[in-house]
């Protein structure tokens, strides 16, 4: 076992635990930082997979950007009095069954290895440059409308936001 | 690299963290926790695709997560400003209190 192996089975195993911590927690607080910490273990499982740019924009956008909104918005917020509602039974045991159900159906899915498509040919590793160059060229107009999207939801939020929608 | 990890490895961390997300969007009755669970469950899907980007050779799996992540952030924005303006006429995050389509 090679230290490649050790930090797979050590970010694998301490992003599940955030994930299980950020629903079992009763404060929205601590399940948001749980989330931070989530989604650092995530950039790390990235960068084992050689995705260097999209670990970066991981930890930039989401753990970054995205986190800070939730903190915003959950300390903006008085969740003091939603903080000690009780589960609902039917809730839990539904959700742990349907959870349940996909991890049996991705056994049944898993039992034999999945085939990578290409055995030989060259290493993939994702720097910026490999990640980019194709983004700007065969990906340009997804890329313009994804700007576009981004305006739209900023207008959206700023019409959201007022106090009274006409 | 001499690394015995395949690409089922991958998939399966990223099934488990998937089905955490599931769960915590069926259990939860905290809005703002949901939207959280939801976004685990959008990273499963993109820890699915770096890893098959990886195992395929191909860099296209890495760009399509760069356009998830940049609508995941836009879906943020929005969902949250929502979830600001039902607490403004609910004083309440709870989706226990959203029954009726009316508001």
């Amino acid at each position: 076992m090679n230290v490649h192996d050790i930090l797979f089975w050590f970010f694998s195993i301490a992003m599940l635990l955030c994930g299980l911590l950020v629903i079992a927690n009763r404060n929205p607080v601590a399940s948001a930082l749980f989330l931070v910490l989530l989604f650092v273990f995530m950039a790390g499982l990235f960068v084992l997979l050689e995705a260097f740019f999209i670990a970066a924009i991981q930890v930039l956008v989401y753990a970054g950007a995205v986190m800070v909104l939730f903190l915003f918005v959950i300390m903006l917020l008085d969740i003091k009095a939603s903080e000690r509602r009780k589960f609902k039974v039917l809730g839990v045991i539904g959700g742990i069954a349907v959870a349940a159900a996909f991890v049996w159906e991705l056994e049944m899915i898993l039992a034999r290895p999945v085939m990578p498509l290409a055995a030989g040919g060259d290493e993939l590793r994702g720097g910026l440059e490999q990640v980019v160059k194709p983004l700007f060229a065969n990906y340009m107009l997804p890329f313009e409308v994804t700007a576009l999207l981004l305006l739209v939801a900023m207008v959206g939020v700023v019409l959201l936001s007022k106090k009274e929608v006409k | 690299m001499t690394s015995a990890l395949t690409l089922n490895h991958y998939l399966v961390v990223s099934g488990l963290l998937f089905a955490l997300g599931i769960a915590g969007v069926i259990i939860r009755r905290n809005a703002l926790v949901i939207y959280m669970a939801l976004e685990m469950n959008l990273n499963a899907a993109n820890l699915a695709l770096i890893a098959f980007s990886k195992f395929n050779k191909i860099v296209d799996g890495q760009i399509l997560v760069f356009f998830v992540i940049a609508i995941a952030a836009a879906e943020v924005a929005v969902g949250l400003a929502i979830i600001v303006a039902l607490y403004r006429r609910k004083q309440s995050v709870s989706v226990d209190e959203l029954k009726s389509l009316r508001l």
